[in-house]
């Protein structure tokens, strides 16, 4: 009897180590295959090049340009916008009030969303009625805005990332000690000067956590950009808010699903991707060493 | 109107956390430019009482009060009243030393940044360092993080950083009570100095500290306030059997 | 008491402060509102083009809530929306979408619980401290990056390990879309498994049981709301997801549920199809219809997912004060 209970414990625990080995099997096999595939192909030129020979050639610069483009737009309008949230949700807001718990949940909620429906409200909302709206105001009904491009897709992507930006940023503030507040309001301190004196400064390591973990997110999205403004292809570089752009998860997309001759262009498909992942992870590794020195300042004071 | 030498008037005061009850129907006069010491076990409202000297109990969100809290004849609870103005006049030093990031000069010039008046700051820095008797021991290093001052150094820092906003009153919540004796002797030495410039609440659950240095004693039990006098008499012929039994160091 | 001296009217508020106050207030607050105009917008415009399925009678001409799910005039059930004869079953879709969820469910369940029960119950803080991070590697992984090593490399390992006839199916997208629920489902669970009060394993042990039979009969039960949730949110994840599946699923509208053959998902149509549909037209209107369904699905699950692992805070938050009060006697 024993014996057995020791047999069906090991096993438990065998198995369930196991699952452990599996995921990181996982990791090791799609990141290892991509790094085998991708690597021999980069080269400067494969990062700073135009694509020839209907991209089966040359290199991938315009969708490096036109993630880089797409993301830091999106960061500029979502970090102001998750940050003031984050400071109502954690400073402002009386704490359980009704509020607090709908934009709690609409956070949670907006997170779990499918990133396609941010596709379909992001061509519904703003390509049609914000840009429509502004064409029909401001371009005596002329297309400029009305049309996929940059900047709807950044803002789709910005609705997108905000929970993450909101997230990372009440963490940090809710590291910051209750005495520094009270310290400075016994100082007279008005609430706004608290926060920007003395809670925000000690934050900003959250903030900037929440900056790059939503620009890893979002340059890795391609559903809510496939219709608010990403291009197959495109012979000229994003200049302005109201031009498509080409990116590189989207660019991956088209010549896996849509290239006439997969097997030739797969090297530097293979290269993309892996392009495409020391960006995300690159971001997502500084976002951990900028959490971590964050953590082990506070645990000094 | 009130007597003339009180600064602030305290009367018919409760308060309650929640639904639980730290003050019960307090009313205590402060004069101007005494010591008044308030003495009590822990949990007995001596915290509760002063931070509502200078409201900073707003900041509790289940905090409630009721009775009056005059400071110059004017109503605190008046929702005219700049509270964020009232404070810079009622300043408060914590029980633990609470420096916040950045270097000594930061610390010192974040009050005053706050009012916005820019006035001839090394100089106010160096008096009130000298008041907070600091002055020696930093003045060459007040660019170094307030972290890198020992604990008695740093409560010095913070006394100087509300003096710096030149109060009028100064409300102490037990400054000493995790300092070394020397340290204790350097605040209570600035504190008899200080007294000739601005009224001082000091809360102390030291029974011997309120002895040595105030003016007058108040005695603060289960939310009530049992007693106040000049604190000769309150030590040595309390009107009350269990103030006699407190600063005799039978329970507390 | 009409008169106040002058250094009691000083502390008067000025209109200057209280209104910079005001608006910085206003700033915050507004933006805080808007996070839930984000979702209330998202339900508001994407119904607002799935709508017309339901009252326009020009898009009924051509298709209505009926024949999307009932056996077509022609006889069984089909998707082709571009043909001269437009068919809109959704039963291919749905047959698709229930079964590579159930594909990746069946993968990831398992495997996310078993390693998030042995991260939480047996490893030493040393492997716990490696799990994490690898957990997190996974997750961020972006879902066209799975999609592009679904299609290229596992649908080629699959086909030959089984010897399958086609090489995009069920299996190989619920695979690949196994990896992008493992990390929602053990970070999950492993949060309400570490919730689980130490008290409860010592008194287990102290019982007699060893590590496996507590984390069995003890832990687990303990922290069944919070798997619960996990499995939910993870299902959420499955159903929603669209670059993995549009890339590894064949994207053949077949009414079957054998998990060898190729399929087509709800996500996935939307995505393939909406780039080519007339603005207004019928087709257009249904893929919207498609994605408020996808909306209102996920959105539900993730409201039984969340309310499970608020159920879980409360009861670990009542148990842990009785276990600590007790303890402290």
């Amino acid at each position: 009897m024993s014996r057995w209970i020791r047999f069906v414990g090991w096993l438990f625990t065998s198995l369930t180590g196991l699952c452990c080995l599996m995921i990181l099997a996982m990791v090791v096999i799609i990141l290892g295959d991509i790094l085998v595939h991708g690597a021999p192909g980069l080269s400067w030129e494969f990062v700073s090049a135009e694509p020839r020979v209907g991209m089966t050639e040359g290199g991938i610069f315009p969708a490096i340009f036109g993630t880089v483009a797409l993301v830091l737009l999106m960061t500029a309008a979502v970090v102001p916008l998750g940050v003031a949230t984050a400071i109502y949700l954690h400073e402002y807001a009386a704490q359980d009030s009704r509020v607090v718990h709908l934009v709690r949940l609409a956070l949670q909620n907006l997170a779990g969303v499918p990133a396609i429906v941010f596709g379909l409200f992001g061509l519904g909302f703003f390509v049609q009625f914000a840009g429509g709206g502004l064409d029909a105001l401001f371009f005596g009904g002329r297309l400029a805005f009305g049309q996929p491009c940059i900047l709807w897709a950044a803002l789709t992507l910005a609705v997108l990332t905000l929970p993450t930006v909101v997230v990372a940023t009440e963490e940090s503030l809710r590291a910051v000690p209750k005495s520094y507040r009270e310290a400075a309001y016994s100082m007279g301190a008005t609430r706004w000067q608290v926060m920007r004196r003395v809670v925000l400064p000690q934050s900003v390591g959250g903030m900037l956590t929440g900056a790059i973990l939503a620009i890893s997110r979002g340059a890795g999205e391609v559903a809510p950009i496939m219709f608010t403004g990403a291009a197959y292809y495109l012979p000229y570089l994003p200049k302005k808010l109201n031009d498509q752009f080409m990116e590189l998860g989207y660019h991956i997309y088209v010549m896996t699903t849509q290239s006439p001759d997969v097997e030739a262009t797969l090297p530097i498909l293979y290269s993309t991707v892996l392009v495409l992942l020391l960006v995300t992870f690159g971001l997502n590794f500084t976002a951990v060493i900028v959490r971590s020195r964050i953590r082990r300042r506070l645990r000094q004071t | 109107m009130s007597d003339a030498d009180s600064v602030i008037e305290v009367r018919g005061f409760s308060a309650w956390y929640g639904t639980h009850a730290a003050l019960e129907d307090v009313s205590l006069d402060v004069l101007a430019g005494e010591i008044l010491g308030i003495i009590g076990p822990a949990g007995g409202g001596k915290s509760t009482f002063l931070r509502s000297l200078n409201r900073l109990n707003d900041l509790q969100a289940n905090f409630r009060s009721s009775g009056t809290i005059r400071y110059l004849g004017l109503d605190l609870a008046d929702p005219r009243v700049d509270v964020a103005r009232l404070r810079r006049r009622i300043g408060m030093v914590f029980a633990v030393p609470v420096p916040l990031p950045g270097t000594i000069r930061d610390n010192l010039a974040l009050g005053p940044s706050f009012n916005g008046t820019r006035a001839d700051l090394p100089a106010l820095m160096e008096k009130t360092l000298r008041a907070a008797y600091l002055w020696d021991e930093v003045k060459d290093r007040l660019g170094m993080s307030a972290f890198s001052l020992s604990g008695g150094q740093q409560q010095r820092l913070c006394l100087a950083r509300t003096l710096m906003m030149e109060p009028d009153v100064l409300l102490l919540d037990e400054p000493c009570s995790g300092l070394d004796p020397i340290s204790t002797a350097k605040i209570e030495d600035a504190l008899e100095e200080l007294k000739k410039e601005v009224t001082v609440v000091l809360v102390t659950n030291n029974v011997m500290q309120a002895s040595r240095v105030a003016d007058r004693t108040a005695f603060f039990l289960q939310g009530r306030l049992v007693e106040c006098g000049p604190t000769a008499q309150l030590f040595l012929t309390p009107k009350e059997t269990v103030t006699n039994e407190y600063v005799s160091g039978r329970f507390g | 008491m009409s008169s106040l001296p002058p250094a009691a009217e000083d502390l008067f508020l000025r209109p200057r402060s209280v209104l910079l106050e005001r608006i910085v207030e206003w700033t915050i607050r507004s933006s805080a509102f808007v996070v839930i105009a984000a979702l209330v917008l998202i339900f508001v415009f994407v119904g607002k083009e799935a709508l017309p399925i339901l009252t326009s009678s020009a898009v009924h001409e051509e298709v209505d809530l009926v024949r999307m799910v009932a056996p077509l005039e022609s006889g069984g059930f089909s998707w082709q929306p571009v043909s001269t004869v437009p068919k809109y079953s959704l039963l291919p879709l749905f047959l698709g979408t229930l079964k590579v969820t159930l594909v990746a469910l069946l993968f990831a369940i398992p495997v996310a619980l078993g390693a998030a029960i042995f991260t939480s119950e047996f490893a030493p803080q040393g492997i716990r401290e490696v799990l994490k991070p690898v957990v997190e590697l996974l997750a961020g992984i972006p879902s066209v990056v799975v999609g592009f090593f679904a299609l290229m490399v596992l649908a080629t390992w699959l086909q030959d390990a089984f010897g399958l006839l086609l090489r995009l199916n069920a299996i190989t997208a619920g695979l690949g879309l196994a990896v992008a629920v493992i990390p929602i489902v053990y970070t999950v669970a492993e949060d309400a498994l570490t919730a689980v009060p130490q008290v409860f394993r010592d008194g287990s042990f102290a019982l007699g049981a060893n590590r496996w039979q507590t984390a069995w009969r003890v832990v687990l039960p303990a922290a069944m709301p919070g798997v619960f949730a996990a499995c939910v949110l993870g299902a959420g994840r499955a159903f929603g997801e669209t670059m993995i599946v549009l890339m590894s699923s064949g994207n053949a509208p077949t009414v079957s549920l054998d998990p060898t053959e190729s399929f087509r998902s709800f996500s996935a149509t939307i995505a393939a199809e909406l780039g080519e549909a007339v603005h207004g037209g019928p087709h257009y209107h249904v893929l919207f219809f498609l994605g408020a369904f996808l909306f209102v699905v996920t959105f539900g699950l993730n409201l039984a997912g969340h309310w499970y692992v608020g159920r879980l805070r409360d009861k670990m938050q009542g148990k842990s004060r009785l276990a600590s009060r007790g303890g402290g006697r």
